[in-house]
């Protein structure tokens, strides 16, 4: 045979094969949402949720001098629009315990004497306390805190006295402390200190591992759980499953319950190689992590379930699990910081459970917070639990067609 | 087994329905205890359809099924414990082996641990598969996996055991090895509802029901069967066989021909002369043609004869559709 007429015959398969290929991706709704979809998904997200300039963290505002000044002076910042005052606090206990439980992103000092101070021309400064376990909140507060101490020295020249220059004295290396400082005396009259808290070091690992740990259990447990009923359903081991006297109760229980096991083990993974390999610390109690963890992954592997119902093959399961995974990614907080994002996508973000247990991982482990002080995430993670559990009862069936 | 044993399969106008497409189309049956019954048919005919609606695994459309006393789909729960299924595909999990997946089986039939060992022994050794309990099931030959799937759809003791074309694809040894353990199951006083697609296993059955784009076309001991065909078999010796075919195919009273090695297995349209006729005038044609040395003479029917009768659209139940 010549080698034309060879390659010939070889065309004609590939064309054939090209022509069947092309027909089913055609006739496979899922795929062409999955093509579509994905693309639509990532772009709409991206584009508004990878937002690098951090606006409207929330903040706590601890105004001890509560003066004409101070109020002016919370005025302004609010003006940057960096930050959104949440709320007041009395005091820097009160207000640390709202950043420890992640109610706000920032927490302002306003020392007692900064009237006096300024008006005596020996400087005052003004502490800005920030969540730093998310670097990219740090940054961003720590930049708004720069640029406002910069407009802040020019607006509030008329408020120095004369003699405020001649004071002039460098600021001691290797602060540690925050708030007023006797000898802070500076041209600027009004200096803005960012303290990073959690994580002084800002380092990336520390912010990113806890929110692995829920990445992780997001998409294998819900993936596994998919799987594993698909591929009975494929391999038609289902068909013979649901002849037999077992209830459809029964076999989501023992779908489930190897996966109760991996997820916890993943856990232990996750953080002891975060531990090992990043320095990340484990401030909390990893019980108290452990209870998280123990209604994160039910909620995840019923999901599972959930999606396992309409879906045919293993192939449409892994598509529609990325559906869910995906917003979850980007949505959470786990990415992007999520006072970051626009409205709508935070009320998307505060649906998916996802959010709810990364700020119980990192509220646990980097803040040391004890679940006790958490019990709004886990009961929204419960609450979606109980949904998905409710759906996969209503939609997992012993019969088929 | 006796006409007045009492019905383990009874059905009425069981119809389903997928689509615009009627898979099942108000079949009526009575299956007795203790016989193994046979669904045959072409492939669509609805043989799985009814089987998975008997089993409670699908809807019926219409009609109604009890099956050993259940009213399905409504108590199809409370049947599972006394039904063994074995389905057209290996549905067995590859991953185990032999051993763990009759286990597996057994254990959710619900049987206790000490009656769980003994059943699993008893059929790894009815089934010959004791040598290979530590095998994987994904390793097994069409003819062990076919063996392991009776073996779990027995391991509980079934009344009734339902077959989906349980020898497709297996080899002769190994089918006839396997209705042997089906005369001794139900000599064993289970019930066995089984389709196939081979005339020598259902021949074997005691009764049969015959199914046509999924009509009850006919239902009736093999001898019944073919007993309705009598007088309707010629058999044709001649040399250039195939030309002969081909001019026997023009004649009027032919309604097909089987070539069997050198011998022509003609089936007479019906309502036609009676065979020993028949077959005078066939040889009278096949000579005026110029074929020397032939001889015709009366045969008698095989169920593949009924099968075709059946498919050119002849109705042999002695029912007229519509009747209950």
């Amino acid at each position: 045979m010549s080698l034309l007429a060879r390659l010939q015959g070889s065309l004609r398969r590939v064309v054939a094969m090209a022509r069947k290929e092309w027909i089913q991706l055609l006739r496979d709704r899922l795929s062409l949402a999955f093509i579509v979809g994905i693309p639509s998904l990532q772009l709409v997200m991206f584009g508004y949720a990878i937002n690098l300039d951090v606006r409207h963290v929330p903040a706590a505002v601890v105004d001890q001098a509560g003066s004409a000044l101070s109020r002016r002076l919370v005025a302004e910042l609010e003006a940057t629009h960096a930050f959104r005052l949440k709320t007041s606090a009395h005091s820097e206990a009160e207000a640390i315990r709202m950043l420890e439980r992640s109610e706000v992103g920032v927490v302002v000092v306003i020392p007692p004497d900064l009237d006096r101070r300024l008006h005596r021309g020996r400087g005052a400064e003004i502490s800005l306390l920030a969540d730093a376990t998310n670097p990219t909140v740090e940054a961003a507060v720590a930049a708004a805190g720069a640029g406002l101490g910069h407009v802040l020295a020019l607006r509030m020249q008329p408020f120095v006295t004369g003699e405020a220059s001649a004071a002039l004295r460098a600021v001691p290396e290797g602060r540690t402390g925050f708030g007023p400082e006797g000898e802070l005396v500076r041209a600027a009259p009004i200096r803005i200190a960012v303290v990073p808290f959690y994580n002084p070091e800002r380092r990336t690992p520390v912010f990113i591992v806890p929110g692995l740990v829920g990445v992780i259990l997001t998409m294998t447990m819900m993936l596994m759980t998919a799987l594993a009923v698909v591929r009975e359903r494929e391999r038609g081991t289902f068909e013979f499953l649901i002849a037999t006297p077992v209830r459809r109760t029964e076999v989501m229980i023992g779908k489930v319950l190897p996966y109760l096991v991996v997820g916890h083990v993943q856990v232990a993974l996750v953080l002891a190689l975060g531990a090992f390999l990043f320095d990340v610390p484990i401030r909390g109690s990893l019980l108290d992590l452990a209870v998280g963890a123990a209604v994160f992954i039910p909620a995840m592997l019923t999901l599972g379930l959930v999606i396992s119902s309409p879906a045919r093959t293993q192939f449409q399961a892994v598509q529609m699990a990325f559906f869910f995974f995906l917003p979850s990614m980007l949505l959470s907080g786990f990415m992007f910081p999520f006072e970051a994002m626009p409205v709508p996508a935070q009320w998307i973000g505060e649906v998916l459970p996802l959010t709810h247990f990364l700020r119980i991982a990192r509220g646990v482990l980097l803040k040391g917070a004890s679940i006790g002080s958490l019990l709004g995430e886990l009961a929204a993670i419960g609450a979606f639990a109980l949904v998905t559990l409710a759906l996969a009862v209503r939609t997992f069936t012993k019969r088929i067609g | 087994m006796s006409a007045s044993a009492p019905a383990v399969i009874e059905t009425s106008g069981l119809t389903r329905r997928f689509g615009d497409q009627l898979a099942v189309d108000h079949v009526d049956l009575a299956v007795r205890r203790g016989e193994i019954f046979g669904c045959l048919g072409p492939n669509g005919s609805g043989k799985s359809t009814l089987m998975r609606m008997l089993l409670g695994l699908l809807e019926p459309t219409e009609g109604s099924a009890r099956v050993l006393g259940f009213e399905i789909p409504r108590d199809a729960e409370r049947l599972r414990p006394a039904v063994g299924y074995m389905t057209q595909r290996f549905s067995l999990y590859e991953e185990l082996t032999v051993a763990e997946n009759l286990h597996f089986a057994a254990q959710i039939f619900g049987l206790a641990r000490r009656r769980r060992h003994a059943r699993v022994d008893a059929v790894l050794s009815e089934s010959g598969l004791d040598r290979y309990r530590a095998v994987r099931a994904g390793a097994l030959s069409g003819g062990f996996k076919q063996r392991l799937a009776l073996a779990a759809a027995i391991v509980h003791e079934p009344r009734l055991l339902v077959l989906d074309e349980p020898t497709a694809g297996v080899d002769p040894q190994s089918r006839r090895e396997f209705w042997e353990r089906l005369f001794r199951l139900a000599a064993g006083g289970a019930t066995i509802l089984v389709s196939t697609h081979y005339m020598d296993e259902a021949v074997r059955c005691h009764r049969l029901c015959m199914l046509r784009d999924g009509r009850r076309a006919a239902v009736g001991t093999p001898a019944e069967l073919t007993g309705a065909l009598a007088g309707r078999i010629v058999e044709v010796r001649v040399e250039r066989i195939d030309e002969a075919i081909a001019v026997l195919a023009t004649a009027p009273e032919v309604a097909s021909i089987t070539q069997l090695g050198a011998t022509a297995h003609v089936l007479l349209a019906p309502g036609g002369a009676p065979a020993p006729e028949a077959a005078l005038a066939l040889r009278r044609r096949l000579e005026a043609q110029g074929f020397p040395a032939v001889t015709t003479a009366p045969g008698t029917a095989a169920l593949e004869d009924v099968f075709v009768a059946l498919l050119r659209g002849e109705r042999l139940d002695g029912r007229r559709e519509g009747d209950s």
